[in-house]
């Protein structure tokens, strides 16, 4: 069983990502958690907002050591590294991992060292390499790698890239990536889109 | 349970087990042979930090590296300076600091001496962004700061006060946004490679080495700041450092804490009111 969504993303992500969670229906209840390469200096919670306006899900900008709620969307918030633990979140301040804070090799490294085979890693548009070693992580413990069709990304280098790094279980046009994760967590057999 | 069955030999491998033990074991060989604490540190960074010492030293495990921390002293100071440096920066956060100016700056002023306590400062750039700070709303002779850190050789270096030039620009830019109110530039001169920060501001400073997961309460502060340092720390090690700040505030004093952490769900919440919410800034009220 999936415990864990997460979702890495860059450039042109704010829109993915928006598409991506619209397309998860109600009935996934897993905790979906997102690090998104946001600009340092951006103070304040911009992607949670307009998440918001978009899901019926209750979204977070998270803060430290906050506890992991099914249903609930958490948002790395800027100039922080967004860590999972069993259970619950952590942040921590150390330095960028190539050039990124949030790094979503961070996020995914942790959240396959938490959960391991129950996590879904998501790769989503984006100019650099980040989440390739994160994505190959999460495989490697037994998890679920999941790719946008760098062919449809708004920047393809990052799908490129985590699709070098590991054997994807689905390479998919955004448009599909939500009802693929509705079929692992909700109904297995019937939604197999690779 | 899904239809997706990604590698069921590495589903049934036991390496996360393993590894939770190699760290369990390196923990408590470190805390025998050394007597530092990190057994109750926030495990996912720790792994992190642990793991790029691994590397660093060309090992391959966890337990390579135990065996080396016990034979060799050296080793041991590298790991200490991977576990105790966190990383910060002048006016990081500049609206925490115009914050601090406006609402934490007027209650110091009601006390005829202050003090102040910067735990677990680090490298040193956030007692220089306060005492800059202080200067500059004439508080500064009013005032003593005590900063602390774990690491000796950290402390050495915020005693120092060099900090990189190449930082100087972002640092200006925060100073700026920080609200202050003079030339940066005023405040360092560039030396070697490094930016040299002017000997006065750590004339009201007394640095000195305190574990916050082991050493007691040794003074009464009108505040405390303490940001991005107990998220490094899990919740038994938080709470009980929230304790000794609690002891350690005298009344109405004031605790700052990073953008992303929050007294809420600790059992001392009931003991501050909010004094900027957003800022992470609290009143001790009882």
């Amino acid at each position: 069983m999936y415990e864990l969504v997460c979702i890495g993303a860059s450039w042109g992500g704010l829109h993915a990502i928006g598409q991506v969670l619209s397309d998860i229906r109600e009935e996934v209840d897993q905790p979906i958690v997102i690090a998104q390469h946001r600009h340092p200096d951006s103070t304040s919670s911009t992607l949670p907002d307009l998440l918001a306006q978009q899901i019926q899900r209750p979204v977070a900008d998270v803060e430290d050591k906050m506890p992991i709620e099914r249903r609930h969307v958490y948002v790395a918030p800027s100039d922080y590294h967004l860590l999972v633990e069993k259970g619950s979140l952590a942040l921590s301040v150390d330095e960028r991992v190539q050039h990124a804070r949030p790094s979503i090799d961070v996020l995914f490294e942790s959240a396959a060292d938490a959960y391991g085979p129950g996590v879904i890693g998501v790769i989503l548009t984006g100019a650099n390499q980040d989440g390739a070693a994160g994505l190959a992580r999460i495989k490697a413990s037994g998890g679920v790698a999941v790719v946008q069709d760098p062919a449809g990304a708004a920047r393809r280098s990052m799908p490129d890239a985590a699709i070098a790094a590991t054997v994807a279980d689905a390479i998919l046009p955004l448009e599909d990536i939500g009802r693929f994760i509705y079929g692992l967590c909700v109904e297995p057999a019937a939604e197999r889109t690779t | 349970m899904t239809s997706v069955e990604p590698s069921q030999a590495a589903r049934s491998a036991p390496r996360d087990d393993l590894e939770d033990l190699e760290l369990e074991l390196l923990l408590e060989g470190v805390f025998r042979r050394y007597g530092f604490d990190f057994r109750e540190y926030a495990p996912a960074s720790l792994r992190r930090r642990i793991w790029r010492r691994v590397h660093a030293e060309g090992l391959s495990s966890m337990s390579a590296l135990l065996d080396k921390l016990l034979h060799d002293p050296a080793t041991m100071e590298r790991l200490l300076l991977d576990l105790s440096i966190n990383v910060t920066a002048m006016f990081r956060d500049p609206t925490f600091y115009v914050a601090f100016r406006e609402k934490v700056v007027p209650v110091l002023r009601t006390y005829p001496f202050a003090r102040i306590w910067i735990a677990g400062c680090s490298t040193g750039e956030e007692v220089y962004s306060l005492a800059i700070l202080l200067r500059e709303e004439g508080m500064y002779e009013r005032t003593r700061l005590y900063a602390t850190d774990i690491n000796e050789s950290v402390l050495e270096r915020a005693r120092e006060g060099v900090f990189p030039l190449e930082k100087m620009q972002e640092y200006t830019n925060n100073y700026i946004r920080a609200g202050g109110t003079r030339a940066f530039s005023e405040y360092y001169v560039a030396a070697y490679d490094g930016a040299q920060f002017d000997r006065a501001l750590v004339e009201n400073v007394v640095f000195a080495q305190h574990n916050l997961a082991s050493d007691r309460s040794f003074n009464e502060f009108n505040a405390i700041v303490c940001r991005n340092v107990m998220i490094y720390f899990d919740k038994t090690l938080r709470d009980r450092v929230h304790g000794l700040f609690h002891e350690s505030l005298s009344s109405f004093g004031i605790l700052a804490l990073g953008h992303k952490e929050s007294i809420r769900f600790s059992r001392f919440e009931r003991h501050y009111e909010e004094l900027d919410a957003a800022e992470k800034l609290y009143r001790k009220v009882s």
